[in-house]
Protein backbone atom coordinates (compact mmCIF):
# COMPACT_ATOMS: atom_id res chain seq x y z
CA UNK A 1 0.00 0.00 0.00
CA UNK A 2 1.23 3.45 -0.82
CA UNK A 3 2.56 5.45 2.13
CA UNK A 4 2.03 9.19 2.26
CA UNK A 5 5.44 10.73 2.92
CA UNK A 6 7.36 13.98 2.58
CA UNK A 7 9.38 14.39 -0.60
CA UNK A 8 12.69 13.84 1.20
CA UNK A 9 11.39 10.69 2.91
CA UNK A 10 10.05 9.41 -0.39
CA UNK A 11 13.30 9.93 -2.31
CA UNK A 12 15.21 8.34 0.56
CA UNK A 13 12.86 5.35 0.50
CA UNK A 14 13.21 4.54 -3.18
CA UNK A 15 16.70 5.77 -4.17
CA UNK A 16 20.07 4.53 -2.96
CA UNK A 17 23.55 5.02 -4.37
CA UNK A 18 24.21 2.74 -7.33
CA UNK A 19 20.58 1.91 -8.09
CA UNK A 20 18.75 2.30 -11.40
CA UNK A 21 15.89 4.75 -11.62
CA UNK A 22 13.40 5.75 -14.30
CA UNK A 23 12.12 9.30 -13.69
CA UNK A 24 9.69 9.31 -16.58
CA UNK A 25 7.52 11.94 -18.15
CA UNK A 26 7.12 12.58 -21.88
CA UNK A 27 7.40 16.40 -21.81
CA UNK A 28 4.34 16.42 -19.51
CA UNK A 29 4.49 15.57 -15.76
CA UNK A 30 8.27 15.43 -15.42
CA UNK A 31 9.21 14.89 -11.76
CA UNK A 32 11.55 17.88 -11.40
CA UNK A 33 11.04 18.38 -7.65
CA UNK A 34 12.02 14.76 -6.97
CA UNK A 35 15.12 15.14 -9.15
CA UNK A 36 16.14 18.20 -7.14
CA UNK A 37 15.64 16.27 -3.91
CA UNK A 38 17.89 13.46 -5.23
CA UNK A 39 20.54 16.11 -5.95
CA UNK A 40 20.20 17.54 -2.43
CA UNK A 41 20.56 14.03 -0.99
CA UNK A 42 23.74 13.76 -3.11
CA UNK A 43 22.85 10.38 -4.60
CA UNK A 44 25.75 8.89 -6.56
CA UNK A 45 26.43 6.28 -9.28
CA UNK A 46 22.79 6.17 -10.40
CA UNK A 47 21.76 4.55 -13.66
CA UNK A 48 19.32 7.12 -15.02
CA UNK A 49 16.74 5.70 -17.42
CA UNK A 50 14.43 7.86 -19.50
CA UNK A 51 13.27 8.12 -23.11
CA UNK A 52 13.70 11.89 -23.20
CA UNK A 53 16.23 12.97 -20.56
CA UNK A 54 15.66 16.69 -20.47
CA UNK A 55 16.50 19.43 -17.99
CA UNK A 56 16.19 17.41 -14.79
CA UNK A 57 18.60 14.70 -16.01
CA UNK A 58 20.89 17.43 -17.39
CA UNK A 59 20.95 18.81 -13.84
CA UNK A 60 21.53 15.43 -12.19
CA UNK A 61 24.31 14.56 -14.66
CA UNK A 62 25.97 17.95 -14.14
CA UNK A 63 25.82 17.51 -10.36
CA UNK A 64 27.56 14.12 -10.57
CA UNK A 65 24.62 11.86 -9.60
CA UNK A 66 24.81 9.61 -12.67
CA UNK A 67 27.12 6.81 -13.65
CA UNK A 68 25.11 5.69 -16.66
CA UNK A 69 22.33 7.04 -18.86
CA UNK A 70 19.87 4.80 -20.74
CA UNK A 71 17.98 7.00 -23.22
CA UNK A 72 16.59 7.55 -26.69
CA UNK A 73 16.60 11.35 -27.19
CA UNK A 74 18.78 13.68 -25.14
CA UNK A 75 18.01 17.27 -26.04
CA UNK A 76 16.21 20.39 -24.89
CA UNK A 77 13.01 20.06 -26.95
CA UNK A 78 12.63 22.81 -29.53
CA UNK A 79 15.65 24.64 -28.08
CA UNK A 80 18.81 22.61 -28.70
CA UNK A 81 21.43 20.74 -26.72
CA UNK A 82 21.54 19.53 -23.15
CA UNK A 83 24.88 21.15 -22.37
CA UNK A 84 25.62 19.23 -19.15
CA UNK A 85 24.88 15.90 -20.88
CA UNK A 86 27.14 16.94 -23.77
CA UNK A 87 29.91 18.07 -21.43
CA UNK A 88 29.79 14.67 -19.69
CA UNK A 89 29.89 12.68 -22.95
CA UNK A 90 32.32 14.93 -24.83
CA UNK A 91 34.66 15.95 -21.98
CA UNK A 92 33.96 13.61 -19.06
CA UNK A 93 32.79 16.46 -16.76
CA UNK A 94 32.14 16.15 -13.86
CA UNK A 95 33.08 12.53 -14.59
CA UNK A 96 32.74 9.96 -17.38
CA UNK A 97 29.15 9.00 -18.23
CA UNK A 98 28.41 5.56 -19.64
CA UNK A 99 25.60 5.60 -22.18
CA UNK A 100 23.19 2.95 -23.47
CA UNK A 101 21.33 4.44 -26.40
CA UNK A 102 18.10 3.25 -28.02
CA UNK A 103 15.30 4.58 -30.21
CA UNK A 104 11.94 5.71 -28.75
CA UNK A 105 10.17 2.68 -30.19
CA UNK A 106 12.70 0.38 -28.50
CA UNK A 107 12.40 2.01 -25.08
CA UNK A 108 8.59 2.25 -25.20
CA UNK A 109 8.47 -1.45 -26.04
CA UNK A 110 11.07 -2.27 -23.37
CA UNK A 111 9.05 -0.54 -20.63
CA UNK A 112 5.95 -2.38 -21.75
CA UNK A 113 7.85 -5.68 -21.65
CA UNK A 114 9.03 -4.81 -18.13
CA UNK A 115 5.47 -4.10 -16.99
CA UNK A 116 4.33 -7.35 -18.65
CA UNK A 117 7.04 -9.36 -16.84
CA UNK A 118 8.64 -10.44 -20.12
CA UNK A 119 12.43 -10.77 -20.54
CA UNK A 120 12.60 -8.75 -23.75
CA UNK A 121 10.62 -6.67 -26.21
CA UNK A 122 10.16 -7.43 -29.90
CA UNK A 123 9.34 -4.88 -32.56
CA UNK A 124 9.94 -3.93 -36.18
CA UNK A 125 12.81 -1.47 -36.05
CA UNK A 126 16.50 -0.55 -36.25
CA UNK A 127 16.61 -1.51 -39.95
CA UNK A 128 19.75 -0.31 -41.70
CA UNK A 129 20.89 2.02 -38.93
CA UNK A 130 24.11 2.23 -36.89
CA UNK A 131 22.81 2.04 -33.30
CA UNK A 132 22.98 -1.79 -33.15
CA UNK A 133 26.71 -1.50 -34.00
CA UNK A 134 27.38 0.52 -30.83
CA UNK A 135 24.81 -1.04 -28.47
CA UNK A 136 25.14 -4.82 -28.10
CA UNK A 137 21.85 -4.96 -26.15
CA UNK A 138 20.07 -4.50 -29.48
CA UNK A 139 19.63 -7.97 -30.99
CA UNK A 140 17.10 -9.82 -33.12
CA UNK A 141 14.76 -12.78 -33.17
CA UNK A 142 13.25 -14.71 -36.06
CA UNK A 143 9.46 -14.93 -36.03
CA UNK A 144 8.56 -18.65 -35.69
CA UNK A 145 5.47 -18.15 -37.85
CA UNK A 146 6.65 -15.98 -40.74
CA UNK A 147 10.45 -16.09 -40.65
CA UNK A 148 10.62 -12.28 -40.39
CA UNK A 149 13.65 -11.01 -38.47
CA UNK A 150 12.57 -8.57 -35.78
CA UNK A 151 14.54 -6.32 -33.42
CA UNK A 152 14.74 -7.10 -29.71
CA UNK A 153 15.85 -5.18 -26.62
CA UNK A 154 15.89 -6.36 -23.00
CA UNK A 155 12.92 -5.39 -20.83
CA UNK A 156 13.47 -2.32 -18.64
CA UNK A 157 13.18 -3.33 -14.96
CA UNK A 158 14.37 -0.34 -12.90
CA UNK A 159 15.04 -0.56 -9.17
CA UNK A 160 12.89 2.54 -8.82
CA UNK A 161 10.41 4.58 -10.83
CA UNK A 162 9.64 8.18 -9.94
CA UNK A 163 6.78 10.03 -11.62
CA UNK A 164 4.64 13.14 -11.09
CA UNK A 165 0.85 12.75 -11.33
CA UNK A 166 -2.20 14.98 -11.18
CA UNK A 167 -3.79 13.58 -8.04
CA UNK A 168 -3.96 10.85 -5.46
CA UNK A 169 -6.96 9.97 -3.33
CA UNK A 170 -6.85 9.33 0.44
CA UNK A 171 -6.41 5.61 -0.16
CA UNK A 172 -3.27 6.22 -2.22
CA UNK A 173 -4.63 5.52 -5.69
CA UNK A 174 -2.98 7.71 -8.34
CA UNK A 175 -4.55 9.30 -11.43
CA UNK A 176 -2.84 10.55 -14.60
CA UNK A 177 -4.48 12.42 -17.46
CA UNK A 178 -3.35 14.15 -20.64
CA UNK A 179 -0.08 13.06 -22.23
CA UNK A 180 0.49 9.97 -20.11
CA UNK A 181 3.75 8.88 -21.77
CA UNK A 182 5.21 5.64 -20.38
CA UNK A 183 4.66 6.40 -16.69
CA UNK A 184 2.19 3.59 -16.00
CA UNK A 185 4.56 1.10 -17.63
CA UNK A 186 7.57 2.52 -15.75
CA UNK A 187 5.87 2.17 -12.35
CA UNK A 188 4.63 -1.36 -13.07
CA UNK A 189 8.07 -2.38 -14.38
CA UNK A 190 9.94 -1.05 -11.34
CA UNK A 191 10.64 -2.75 -8.01
CA UNK A 192 9.54 0.34 -6.05
CA UNK A 193 8.02 3.68 -6.92
CA UNK A 194 7.53 7.23 -5.72
CA UNK A 195 4.74 9.40 -7.09
CA UNK A 196 4.67 13.14 -6.45
CA UNK A 197 1.21 14.65 -6.94
CA UNK A 198 -0.35 18.06 -7.56
CA UNK A 199 -3.17 17.42 -5.11
CA UNK A 200 -4.57 14.86 -2.71
CA UNK A 201 -8.35 14.52 -2.85
CA UNK A 202 -10.86 12.62 -0.71
CA UNK A 203 -12.20 10.81 -3.72
CA UNK A 204 -11.57 11.08 -7.49
CA UNK A 205 -15.31 11.66 -7.98
CA UNK A 206 -16.98 11.28 -11.37
CA UNK A 207 -14.42 10.21 -13.94
CA UNK A 208 -13.96 8.50 -17.26
CA UNK A 209 -14.20 4.74 -16.73
CA UNK A 210 -10.92 4.38 -18.66
CA UNK A 211 -8.91 7.00 -16.75
CA UNK A 212 -5.27 6.01 -16.23
CA UNK A 213 -5.13 4.94 -12.59
CA UNK A 214 -2.35 3.26 -10.65
CA UNK A 215 -3.99 1.42 -7.74
CA UNK A 216 -2.53 2.11 -4.28
CA UNK A 217 -1.10 -1.43 -4.08
CA UNK A 218 1.18 -0.77 -7.09
CA UNK A 219 2.81 2.36 -5.61
CA UNK A 220 5.38 2.48 -2.79
CA UNK A 221 5.15 6.10 -1.69
CA UNK A 222 3.25 9.29 -2.50
CA UNK A 223 4.41 12.83 -1.74
CA UNK A 224 2.25 15.93 -2.12
CA UNK A 225 4.38 18.39 -4.14
CA UNK A 226 2.21 20.99 -5.89
CA UNK A 227 4.00 22.50 -8.90
CA UNK A 228 6.54 19.67 -8.67
CA UNK A 229 6.76 19.24 -12.44
CA UNK A 230 7.95 22.82 -13.12
CA UNK A 231 9.20 23.81 -15.73
CA UNK A 232 7.30 20.85 -17.18
CA UNK A 233 3.58 20.97 -16.47
CA UNK A 234 0.53 19.23 -15.08
CA UNK A 235 -2.50 19.22 -17.39
CA UNK A 236 -5.25 21.42 -15.96
CA UNK A 237 -3.01 22.67 -13.13
CA UNK A 238 0.10 24.36 -14.51
CA UNK A 239 1.36 25.35 -17.96
CA UNK A 240 4.68 24.30 -19.48
CA UNK A 241 7.21 27.09 -18.79
CA UNK A 242 8.56 27.25 -22.32
CA UNK A 243 10.41 30.47 -21.40
CA UNK A 244 12.42 28.54 -18.78
CA UNK A 245 13.32 25.79 -21.26
CA UNK A 246 14.65 28.54 -23.54
CA UNK A 247 16.49 30.22 -20.62
CA UNK A 248 18.08 26.91 -19.53
CA UNK A 249 20.19 26.87 -22.69
CA UNK A 250 22.18 29.86 -21.44
CA UNK A 251 22.29 28.78 -17.79
CA UNK A 252 23.64 25.31 -18.58
CA UNK A 253 26.06 26.27 -21.34
CA UNK A 254 28.94 27.07 -18.95
CA UNK A 255 29.93 25.05 -15.87
CA UNK A 256 30.13 28.15 -13.64
CA UNK A 257 26.69 29.55 -14.44
CA UNK A 258 25.25 26.05 -14.11
CA UNK A 259 26.79 25.47 -10.67
CA UNK A 260 25.73 28.91 -9.44
CA UNK A 261 22.14 28.27 -10.58
CA UNK A 262 22.06 24.84 -8.92
CA UNK A 263 23.39 26.28 -5.65
CA UNK A 264 20.83 29.06 -5.53
CA UNK A 265 17.78 27.18 -6.85
CA UNK A 266 18.31 23.59 -5.72
CA UNK A 267 20.92 23.11 -2.98
CA UNK A 268 19.73 26.10 -0.93
CA UNK A 269 16.02 25.42 -1.53
CA UNK A 270 13.48 22.76 -0.59
CA UNK A 271 10.44 21.22 -2.28
CA UNK A 272 8.31 24.17 -1.13
CA UNK A 273 10.10 26.21 -3.82
CA UNK A 274 7.88 24.45 -6.36
CA UNK A 275 4.63 25.48 -4.65
CA UNK A 276 4.82 29.03 -6.03
CA UNK A 277 4.49 27.66 -9.57
CA UNK A 278 1.21 25.99 -8.60
CA UNK A 279 0.05 29.15 -6.79
CA UNK A 280 0.92 31.32 -9.77
CA UNK A 281 -1.07 28.99 -12.04
CA UNK A 282 -4.08 29.07 -9.71
CA UNK A 283 -4.02 32.87 -9.63
CA UNK A 284 -3.79 33.15 -13.42
CA UNK B 1 5.54 40.09 -49.92
CA UNK B 2 8.68 38.02 -50.43
CA UNK B 3 9.48 34.83 -48.54
CA UNK B 4 12.77 34.33 -46.70
CA UNK B 5 14.61 31.10 -47.62
CA UNK B 6 13.39 29.43 -44.41
CA UNK B 7 9.80 30.47 -45.10
CA UNK B 8 10.10 29.16 -48.65
CA UNK B 9 11.27 25.78 -47.28
CA UNK B 10 8.27 25.57 -44.97
CA UNK B 11 5.83 26.67 -47.67
CA UNK B 12 7.24 24.22 -50.25
CA UNK B 13 6.78 21.42 -47.70
CA UNK B 14 3.26 22.50 -46.77
CA UNK B 15 2.15 22.42 -50.42
CA UNK B 16 2.87 18.68 -50.65
CA UNK B 17 0.35 17.82 -47.95
CA UNK B 18 -3.30 16.93 -48.59
CA UNK B 19 -6.52 16.44 -46.65
CA UNK B 20 -6.16 12.67 -46.84
CA UNK B 21 -2.69 12.56 -45.27
CA UNK B 22 -1.94 11.23 -41.82
CA UNK B 23 1.30 12.93 -40.77
CA UNK B 24 3.74 12.05 -38.02
CA UNK B 25 5.06 15.50 -37.18
CA UNK B 26 8.45 16.48 -35.79
CA UNK B 27 9.22 19.76 -34.01
CA UNK B 28 10.57 22.76 -35.93
CA UNK B 29 10.12 23.23 -39.69
CA UNK B 30 7.99 20.04 -40.06
CA UNK B 31 5.54 21.26 -37.43
CA UNK B 32 5.31 24.68 -39.10
CA UNK B 33 4.76 23.10 -42.53
CA UNK B 34 2.06 20.68 -41.34
CA UNK B 35 0.15 23.39 -39.50
CA UNK B 36 0.49 25.83 -42.41
CA UNK B 37 -1.08 23.17 -44.66
CA UNK B 38 -3.86 22.65 -42.11
CA UNK B 39 -4.54 26.40 -41.92
CA UNK B 40 -4.58 26.86 -45.70
CA UNK B 41 -5.38 24.20 -48.29
CA UNK B 42 -5.63 21.01 -46.18
CA UNK B 43 -7.93 21.72 -43.21
CA UNK B 44 -8.78 18.03 -42.76
CA UNK B 45 -5.17 16.77 -42.60
CA UNK B 46 -4.53 14.46 -39.63
CA UNK B 47 -1.54 15.50 -37.51
CA UNK B 48 0.01 13.12 -34.99
CA UNK B 49 2.82 13.98 -32.57
CA UNK B 50 4.82 11.19 -30.96
CA UNK B 51 3.73 12.21 -27.46
CA UNK B 52 0.48 10.38 -28.25
CA UNK B 53 -1.77 13.18 -29.52
CA UNK B 54 -3.97 11.99 -32.42
CA UNK B 55 -5.61 14.48 -34.82
CA UNK B 56 -4.37 17.58 -33.03
CA UNK B 57 -5.18 21.15 -34.12
CA UNK B 58 -2.84 23.48 -32.21
CA UNK B 59 -3.49 27.23 -32.55
CA UNK B 60 0.19 27.94 -31.84
CA UNK B 61 3.21 25.79 -32.69
CA UNK B 62 4.35 23.64 -29.78
CA UNK B 63 7.90 24.23 -28.50
CA UNK B 64 8.16 20.57 -27.56
CA UNK B 65 6.60 17.42 -28.92
CA UNK B 66 4.34 17.27 -25.86
CA UNK B 67 3.07 20.79 -25.11
CA UNK B 68 -0.36 20.94 -23.43
CA UNK B 69 -1.69 22.74 -26.52
CA UNK B 70 -1.38 19.47 -28.47
CA UNK B 71 -3.34 17.43 -25.94
CA UNK B 72 -5.97 20.16 -25.44
CA UNK B 73 -6.76 20.25 -29.18
CA UNK B 74 -6.38 16.53 -29.96
CA UNK B 75 -9.19 14.11 -30.79
CA UNK B 76 -7.65 11.73 -28.25
CA UNK B 77 -4.31 11.13 -26.56
CA UNK B 78 -2.80 7.65 -26.29
CA UNK B 79 0.18 6.34 -24.32
CA UNK B 80 3.63 6.44 -25.88
CA UNK B 81 3.92 2.62 -26.23
CA UNK B 82 0.54 2.58 -28.01
CA UNK B 83 1.68 5.42 -30.29
CA UNK B 84 4.75 3.52 -31.43
CA UNK B 85 3.10 0.09 -31.62
CA UNK B 86 -0.44 0.51 -32.95
CA UNK B 87 -0.14 3.75 -34.89
CA UNK B 88 3.42 3.94 -36.24
CA UNK B 89 4.39 0.25 -36.46
CA UNK B 90 0.76 -0.52 -37.30
CA UNK B 91 1.33 1.19 -40.65
CA UNK B 92 -1.32 3.87 -40.25
CA UNK B 93 0.90 6.88 -41.00
CA UNK B 94 1.13 8.05 -44.61
CA UNK B 95 3.83 10.70 -44.18
CA UNK B 96 6.65 11.00 -41.68
CA UNK B 97 8.38 14.35 -41.51
CA UNK B 98 12.04 14.32 -40.51
CA UNK B 99 14.91 16.74 -40.20
CA UNK B 100 18.44 16.12 -39.10
CA UNK B 101 21.82 17.60 -38.39
CA UNK B 102 23.32 15.88 -41.44
CA UNK B 103 22.11 14.17 -44.61
CA UNK B 104 23.93 12.30 -47.37
CA UNK B 105 23.19 11.88 -51.09
CA UNK B 106 20.92 8.88 -50.44
CA UNK B 107 18.89 10.77 -47.81
CA UNK B 108 20.25 8.83 -44.84
CA UNK B 109 20.18 11.07 -41.74
CA UNK B 110 22.47 11.64 -38.78
CA UNK B 111 21.22 13.13 -35.51
CA UNK B 112 23.50 11.14 -33.20
CA UNK B 113 27.16 12.24 -33.23
CA UNK B 114 29.75 14.18 -35.17
CA UNK B 115 33.05 12.33 -34.91
CA UNK B 116 33.51 8.81 -33.52
CA UNK B 117 30.63 7.44 -31.41
CA UNK B 118 32.86 6.55 -28.44
CA UNK B 119 34.59 9.95 -28.37
CA UNK B 120 32.32 12.37 -30.22
CA UNK B 121 33.36 15.85 -31.19
CA UNK B 122 29.70 16.88 -30.94
CA UNK B 123 27.15 14.77 -29.14
CA UNK B 124 23.76 15.39 -30.79
CA UNK B 125 20.39 14.47 -29.16
CA UNK B 126 20.10 11.05 -30.84
CA UNK B 127 17.41 9.31 -32.83
CA UNK B 128 14.29 9.56 -30.69
CA UNK B 129 11.42 8.37 -32.84
CA UNK B 130 13.25 8.88 -36.14
CA UNK B 131 14.70 5.39 -36.87
CA UNK B 132 11.25 3.77 -36.82
CA UNK B 133 9.47 6.78 -38.35
CA UNK B 134 11.87 6.40 -41.29
CA UNK B 135 11.08 2.72 -41.73
CA UNK B 136 7.38 2.48 -40.79
CA UNK B 137 5.73 5.52 -42.44
CA UNK B 138 4.55 4.99 -46.01
CA UNK B 139 6.84 7.79 -47.20
CA UNK B 140 9.19 10.35 -45.70
CA UNK B 141 9.54 14.07 -46.35
CA UNK B 142 12.71 15.73 -45.10
CA UNK B 143 13.13 19.46 -44.39
CA UNK B 144 16.63 20.82 -43.83
CA UNK B 145 18.41 24.10 -44.49
CA UNK B 146 21.38 23.66 -46.85
CA UNK B 147 25.01 24.07 -45.85
CA UNK B 148 28.20 22.11 -46.55
CA UNK B 149 28.34 20.88 -42.93
CA UNK B 150 24.76 19.56 -43.13
CA UNK B 151 24.72 18.08 -46.65
CA UNK B 152 27.80 15.87 -46.37
CA UNK B 153 29.57 13.39 -48.59
CA UNK B 154 29.78 10.78 -45.86
CA UNK B 155 27.80 10.50 -42.61
CA UNK B 156 29.74 9.67 -39.43
CA UNK B 157 26.67 7.80 -38.16
CA UNK B 158 23.42 6.60 -39.75
CA UNK B 159 20.62 7.39 -37.30
CA UNK B 160 17.74 6.98 -39.76
CA UNK B 161 17.88 4.92 -42.93
CA UNK B 162 17.01 6.58 -46.23
CA UNK B 163 18.10 4.76 -49.37
CA UNK B 164 21.32 3.29 -47.93
CA UNK B 165 23.95 3.12 -50.66
CA UNK B 166 21.45 3.35 -53.49
CA UNK B 167 18.46 1.86 -55.25
CA UNK B 168 17.37 -1.52 -53.93
CA UNK B 169 18.90 -1.27 -50.45
CA UNK B 170 15.53 -0.75 -48.75
CA UNK B 171 14.03 -3.80 -50.45
CA UNK B 172 17.10 -5.89 -49.51
CA UNK B 173 16.50 -5.02 -45.84
CA UNK B 174 12.89 -6.11 -46.14
CA UNK B 175 11.52 -2.58 -45.92
CA UNK B 176 8.20 -2.26 -47.72
CA UNK B 177 7.81 1.51 -47.33
CA UNK B 178 9.04 4.12 -49.83
CA UNK B 179 11.48 5.98 -47.59
CA UNK B 180 12.43 9.59 -48.38
CA UNK B 181 10.61 10.83 -51.50
CA UNK B 182 11.26 14.58 -51.14
CA UNK B 183 13.85 16.80 -49.48
CA UNK B 184 12.68 20.40 -49.05
CA UNK B 185 15.52 22.81 -48.42
CA UNK B 186 15.72 26.57 -48.07
CA UNK B 187 17.09 26.78 -51.65
CA UNK B 188 15.54 23.94 -53.64
CA UNK B 189 13.57 20.69 -53.71
CA UNK B 190 15.37 17.37 -54.22
CA UNK B 191 13.98 13.96 -55.08
CA UNK B 192 15.68 10.56 -55.27
CA UNK B 193 16.52 9.63 -58.85
CA UNK B 194 14.24 6.88 -60.19
CA UNK B 195 17.21 4.71 -61.31
CA UNK B 196 19.83 5.33 -58.59
CA UNK B 197 17.92 6.83 -55.61
CA UNK B 198 20.55 9.60 -55.46
CA UNK B 199 19.09 12.97 -54.45
CA UNK B 200 18.58 15.14 -57.52
CA UNK B 201 17.53 18.79 -57.63
CA UNK B 202 14.11 18.98 -59.30
CA UNK B 203 13.08 22.54 -58.44
CA UNK B 204 14.92 25.75 -57.52
CA UNK B 205 13.23 28.31 -55.27
CA UNK B 206 12.65 31.74 -56.90
CA UNK B 207 15.91 33.62 -57.53
CA UNK B 208 18.20 30.74 -56.47
CA UNK B 209 21.04 29.67 -58.80
CA UNK B 210 22.56 26.21 -59.32
CA UNK B 211 25.87 27.58 -57.99
CA UNK B 212 24.24 28.66 -54.71
CA UNK B 213 22.72 25.23 -54.24
CA UNK B 214 26.02 23.47 -54.99
CA UNK B 215 27.84 25.75 -52.53
CA UNK B 216 25.53 24.47 -49.77
CA UNK B 217 26.23 20.81 -50.51
CA UNK B 218 29.26 18.65 -49.72
CA UNK B 219 28.94 16.32 -52.72
CA UNK B 220 28.71 17.11 -56.47
CA UNK B 221 24.97 17.63 -56.88
CA UNK B 222 22.97 16.18 -59.72
CA UNK B 223 20.28 18.28 -61.37
CA UNK B 224 17.24 16.81 -63.12
CA UNK B 225 17.06 17.04 -66.94
CA UNK B 226 14.50 19.79 -66.54
CA UNK B 227 14.71 21.76 -63.32
CA UNK B 228 11.52 23.61 -62.40
CA UNK B 229 11.20 26.88 -60.53
CA UNK B 230 9.28 26.60 -57.28
CA UNK B 231 6.21 28.87 -57.55
CA UNK B 232 6.78 31.90 -55.31
CA UNK B 233 5.05 32.10 -51.95
CA UNK B 234 1.58 33.61 -52.18
CA UNK B 235 0.53 36.47 -49.93
CA UNK B 236 -1.94 34.15 -48.21
CA UNK B 237 0.71 31.49 -47.48
CA UNK B 238 3.05 34.10 -46.06
CA UNK B 239 0.40 35.89 -44.02
CA UNK B 240 -0.84 32.67 -42.43
CA UNK B 241 2.71 31.45 -41.71
CA UNK B 242 3.84 34.76 -40.21
CA UNK B 243 0.69 35.01 -38.06
CA UNK B 244 1.31 31.47 -36.82
CA UNK B 245 4.91 32.30 -35.86
CA UNK B 246 3.88 35.57 -34.17
CA UNK B 247 1.17 33.80 -32.10
CA UNK B 248 3.69 31.11 -31.21
CA UNK B 249 6.32 33.58 -29.99
CA UNK B 250 3.78 35.38 -27.80
CA UNK B 251 2.57 32.07 -26.37
CA UNK B 252 6.13 30.95 -25.54
CA UNK B 253 6.90 34.16 -23.70
CA UNK B 254 9.41 35.37 -26.26
CA UNK B 255 9.13 38.94 -27.56
CA UNK B 256 8.04 38.82 -31.21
Amino acid sequence: MADFVSLSEGVEAVLSDGCSVAMEGFTHLIPHAAGHEAIRQARKRLTLIRMTPDLVYDQMIGMGCAEKLVFSWGGNPGVGSLHRFRDAVENGWPHRLEIEEHSHAAMANAYEAGAANLPFAVFRGYKGVDLPKVNDRIRSVTCPYTGEVLATVPAIRPDAAIIHALRADREGNVMLEGIVGVQKEAVLAAKRSLVTVEEIVEDFGPRNANAVILPAWTVTAIAHVPGGAYPSYAQGHTKRANDFYIAWDKIARERETFLAWMKEHVLEKGPEAFARHAEKARAA
Amino acid sequence: MTATPTEMMTIAAARLLTNSDVCFVGIGAPSAACNLARLTHAPKITLIYESGTLSTRPSVLPLSIGDGELCDTALTTVSVPEMFRYWLQGGRITIGFLGGAQIDRFANLNTTVVGPYEAPKVRLPGGGGAPEIASNCQQIFITMAMGARAFVDRLPFITSFGHGTGKGDRERLGLKTKGPTRVMTDLCVMEPDAETAELTVTSLHPGVTREQVQAGCGWPLRFAASVAETPPATDRELTVLRDLHARTKRAHGVAA
